[in-house]
């Protein structure tokens, strides 16, 4: 077997070195005929024959072939690229494009594949955008190789590594190699080798690859017959089992601070009306969800009136979310929560009934079901960081952002004269109403400011979240949590306990499942407020309970 | 006070006669004479019984002692699973599956055994004494915990409210075997009455009524006695009565507990009525409706608890039937409206001058002084 791959091997090698990419377009032509006629191993051959020419002239007619599009038409048997246009198949030449006219169904037959061309198919199209002018292209037909391994593609690999200039491109083309040699070369040797450059990878699909080795059959005998490659593979295994672990805690980190900045973002507002002002408000999550709607309509007018700017619609929706939730917030300490002061039972009632009339009034104006939120450009899409870790932009955004918003917060309360007067109402209300303080105005202006920041969070939370009326329920649990757990009255602790909230739950989640991790999580604040009813960062001093 | 001994002994009145009733108009009028009572509404208002009971409980903590939890739709909710227990194990071999020991969702499951924690439940007075007592336990655990380290006030409110959001997510899952989300239901008989009977609705609707009067006589009597007095005592000045030398901790812990027994007892009567019990009853925002209630009726006064909880429930049933729109805008005017201008509730502002008693909302918290002088 190993003898017949081989030989295969070198003869596509030497039909690449001598004919590669210069391929007449005579020949192409005449391959691509063969490619419509006669059984599946004629077509098979003029496959491999187009991948040997590394001409990637002859990725049209390969991918068309793949989707079913290719056809031959019974007058001439000419094989063409077909698109179906209303009761007629309009024709082109599968290389050049040129019109060929429109032919009907009868007049033509489909090129039939089967699933064993189907994966020559791909294999030849893998090798042929090796060699690619665009890098990205390069690098993902070499990701593919990888997980594919098709048989006689070692001649073209090494000939796009001799031309690769890109670094990153280069080194997954050697990990493709390695792959393709580990899985067909004949000599121990070359194997060991293979396993060595395979140890670098950081890949499900390497490790897979690499364990299969080491698998034994219902006799015990070992998948790999030669001991020192098996040696070899064993050492491997564990040298990319430990790169994964690594990238997965990596990963882990990531999201959790992801999450973290989600619930920092949610409950910073409410750190403010509960940790500052003692206000207990359940309707906070609603000052969530009409940021998110705020952000709905500033992109619906945007995208009647400005689409060109749609990708600073976000920018716009900020400030309007802010003013809006903010807006509202007042009203609601103007209309109810000004009078219960010092009962935080009561406030707690009349604010989740305020938050039952929020969402059904927004349930009435925008209907039950989720509204859709687009990104603008430059939040969508991804880094790929090796070890399948992928970093999305939206998500890198939200942490920056409710850092942002955070610092800001933190700058006001100390360098602003707001803030200097919200902290003297907070400290001694009526020392502060004798200094001139007007104490029923600094409440109202703090309790629009922690409401406008929960808008603010809204606009984040669209980008990641349904935006539904039900949206802001989701977060009000979570939020209260993180205030209680990080300390009430102290912004660091709400940063605190925002991000170790977030990590915990998802470094719990590998192991105990998302939601038994999340129960985890909340009986551990549970238990843990008996022990330190006053969070992390509790206050120091007389701060009697009520 | 000339008003409270009667107020209680119209109600336990009116709780039997409407036992006795109730049944009597159902299954001896025909269907014919204008005074005959549908099964529907027997149910219904059997329904609206159980929701009143879980009000009282409420009342006897939050009334009587300050403590608001927002989490009593749990104790409800396994009440409800411990009965829904039992009438599962009842079906036998008359599920889809026929299978003589497993539930119908455990075999979809493909599980070959009952769960430990299943044992038992066939037999009816285990069930029973499961009912108020796995409730119980659970809240004998919170309690300890959150009583001894002087967990009040709004933190009690937010950690009850986690309490119950924690169980609902953990009902939720399959592998808990309670039925992941669609709870425990297709239940064909109790004790080897047919629950879709009308005989059966009526009597179950008799012993939801005798249940509740029974309730509300323990109730009477807690907060009549001299624990009653402290338990108000510990409601208007707790640091005052702990510096007393009352160990609060104990009088809260055991009005808790007593309190989630009845919460459980009410989901126990419930389930067999509605005929299924999922984990939406552990929902926080079913919590927290509860409370309303007893907002609505007048807390501190528990026949109160009874009026809201029946109001309420009533107004609920007849807007969603009819406004279903209306129906959010109702509820929440309604906690937003009471708090501000009802702070004593129906009967507490009925009986405003013949009560002497302050108004509770007046004393119950002082203002909040917690806050950083310094946040950052």
């Amino acid at each position: 077997m190993f003898v017949c791959r081989a030989i295969v091997a070198l003869l596509l090698a030497a039909s690449v070195l001598t004919g590669a990419a210069h391929a007449e377009p005579a020949d192409l032509d005449a391959l691509v005929q063969d490619l419509g006629a006669g059984g599946f191993a004629q077509k098979q051959k003029a496959i491999d024959g187009l991948a040997a020419t590394g001409d990637p002239a002859a990725v049209r007619s390969l991918e068309a072939m793949l989707d079913g599009k290719l056809y031959r038409r019974l007058s001439d048997g000419r094989v063409a690229i077909g698109a179906p246009s209303g009761q007629v198949i309009r024709l082109s030449d599968p290389l050049t494009g040129a019109d060929l006219g429109d032919a009907a169904p009868a007049d033509v037959d489909r090129v039939t594949i089967n699933n064993r061309l189907r994966a020559g198919l791909r294999a030849a199209l893998g090798g042929l955008t090796l060699l690619s002018p665009e890098p990205s292209v390069r690098r993902s037909a070499a990701d593919a190789i990888l997980k594919a391994r098709p048989e006689g593609i070692e001649p073209l690999l090494r000939q796009a590594l001799t031309r690769e200039s890109d670094d990153s491109v280069r080194a997954a083309m050697e990990q493709a190699l390695a792959a393709v040699q580990l899985s067909s070369a004949p000599e121990p040797e070359i194997r060991i080798a293979a396993l060595r450059t395979l140890s670098q990878a950081a890949n499900q699909d390497v490790r897979a690859l690499v364990a299969g080795l080491l698998v034994q059959d219902a006799n015990g005998v070992p998948a790999e017959p030669d001991a020192d490659v098996r040696a070899a593979a064993e050492t491997t295994l564990a040298a990319i089992e430990r790169r994964l672990a690594m990238w997965g805690i990596l990963g882990n980190l990531f999201h959790g601070l992801s999450l973290g900045s989600v619930l920092l973002l949610a409950a910073v507002g409410l750190a403010i009306t509960f940790g500052v002002m003692g206000v207990i408000n359940m309707a906070h999550g609603e000052m969530v969800m009409l940021g998110a709607y705020t952000t709905f309509i500033v992109q619906e007018w945007f995208r009647a009136h400005a689409p060109g700017a749609f990708d600073y619609s976000i920018l716009v929706a900020v400030p309007m979310a802010f003013v809006v939730a903010g807006a509202v917030g007042i009203a609601i300490e103007q209309s109810v929560i000004r009078f219960l002061y010092g009962r935080p039972l009561e406030t707690l009632l009349a604010t989740w009934g305020i938050s039952l009339i929020l969402q059904q009034a927004v349930r009435s104006a925008f209907g039950p079901t989720n509204r859709e939120v687009g990104a603008p450009s430059w939040m969508s899409g991804a880094i790929e960081v090796a070890g399948g870790l992928t970093l999305t932009y939206n998500r890198l955004w939200i942490i920056v952002f409710s850092l942002v918003v955070l610092a800001l917060l933190m700058l006001l309360n100390r360098a602003t004269d707001f803030g200097l007067t919200m902290r003297a109402v907070v400290q001694n209300r009526r020392m502060a109403a004798s200094m001139g303080i007007r104490t029923g105005r600094i409440d109202a202006l703090t309790f629009g400011l922690g409401s406008g920041i929960a808008g603010i969070a809204g606009v984040a939370l669209s980008q990641i979240d349904n935006v539904s009326p039900n949206l802001g329920q989701a977060y009000i649990i979570d939020s209260f949590m993180v205030v209680v757990f990080g300390g009430v009255g102290n912004l660091w602790g709400t940063l605190v306990g925002a991000m170790s909230l977030g990590l915990i739950n998802k470094f719990l989640e590998p192991v105990a499942g998302a939601v038994l991790g999340k129960i985890l999580v909340l009986v551990g604040i549970i238990l843990f407020i008996q022990k330190r009813p006053r969070g992390l960062f509790a206050l120091k001093g007389r701060a009697v309970e009520a | 006070m000339h008003l409270r001994l009667p107020a209680a002994w119209v109600t336990v009145g009116l709780l039997l006669a409407a036992a006795i009733a109730v049944p009597l108009l159902n299954l001896a009028v025909p269907a014919s004479s204008a005074l005959h009572v549908p099964t529907w509404v027997v149910s219904l208002v059997g329904k609206y019984l159980c929701y009143a009971m879980l009000a009282l409980s409420i009342d006897l903590i939050w009334g009587y002692c300050g403590i608001l939890s927002l989490g009593h739709g749990a104790f409800f909710a396994l009440g409800g699973y411990a009965m829904g227990m039992h009438l599962m194990r009842q079906i036998g071999s008359r599920g889809v599956y026929g299978h003589p020991d497993l539930p119908d969702f455990m075999v979809f499951l493909n599980w070959k055994e009952l769960p430990w924690y299943w044992h038992g439940f066939d037999n009816f007075t285990f069930a029973l004494a499961m009912v108020a007592i796995v409730p119980g336990l659970l809240a004998f655990v919170f309690g300890w915990f959150a009583f001894r380290s002087r967990v009040t006030g709004v933190y009690l409110s937010i950690i009850s409210q986690a309490l119950t959001f924690a169980l609902m997510l953990a009902f939720f899952r399959n592998d808990m075997g309670f039925g992941g989300n669609n709870g425990l239901t297709d239940f064909k008989d109790i004790l080897g009455y047919g629950l879709q009977d009308d005989s059966t609705r009526a009597a179950l609707f008799a012993v939801s009524a005798l249940a509740l009067a029974a309730v509300y006589g323990l109730c009477r009597w807690i907060v009549g006695s001299r624990l009653g007095q402290v338990l108000v005592a510990i409601r208007d000045a707790e640091s005052r009565v702990r510096f007393l030398g009352y160990r609060v901790e104990f009088y809260k812990l055991f009005v808790f507990v007593v309190s989630a027994g009845i919460a459980g007892i009410a989901g126990a009567l419930y389930v067999p009525q509605v005929g299924i019990i999922n984990p939406s009853e552990f929902a926080p925002a079913a919590s927290i409706e509860a409370v309303i209630w007893v907002a609505v009726g007048g807390r501190g006064t528990l026949h109160g608890a009874i009026l809201g909880a029946i109001l309420v429930n009533y107004a609920k049933t007849f807007l969603t039937g009819s406004l279903p729109e209306i129906w959010l805008f109702a509820l929440g005017a309604l906690f937003v409206a009471v708090t501000l201008f009802m702070p004593r509730g129906i009967v507490g502002s009925l009986s405003r001058g013949a009560d002497r008693r302050p108004s509770p909302s007046a004393t119950v918290e002082a203002p909040a002084s917690t806050a950083d002088p310094a946040a950052p």
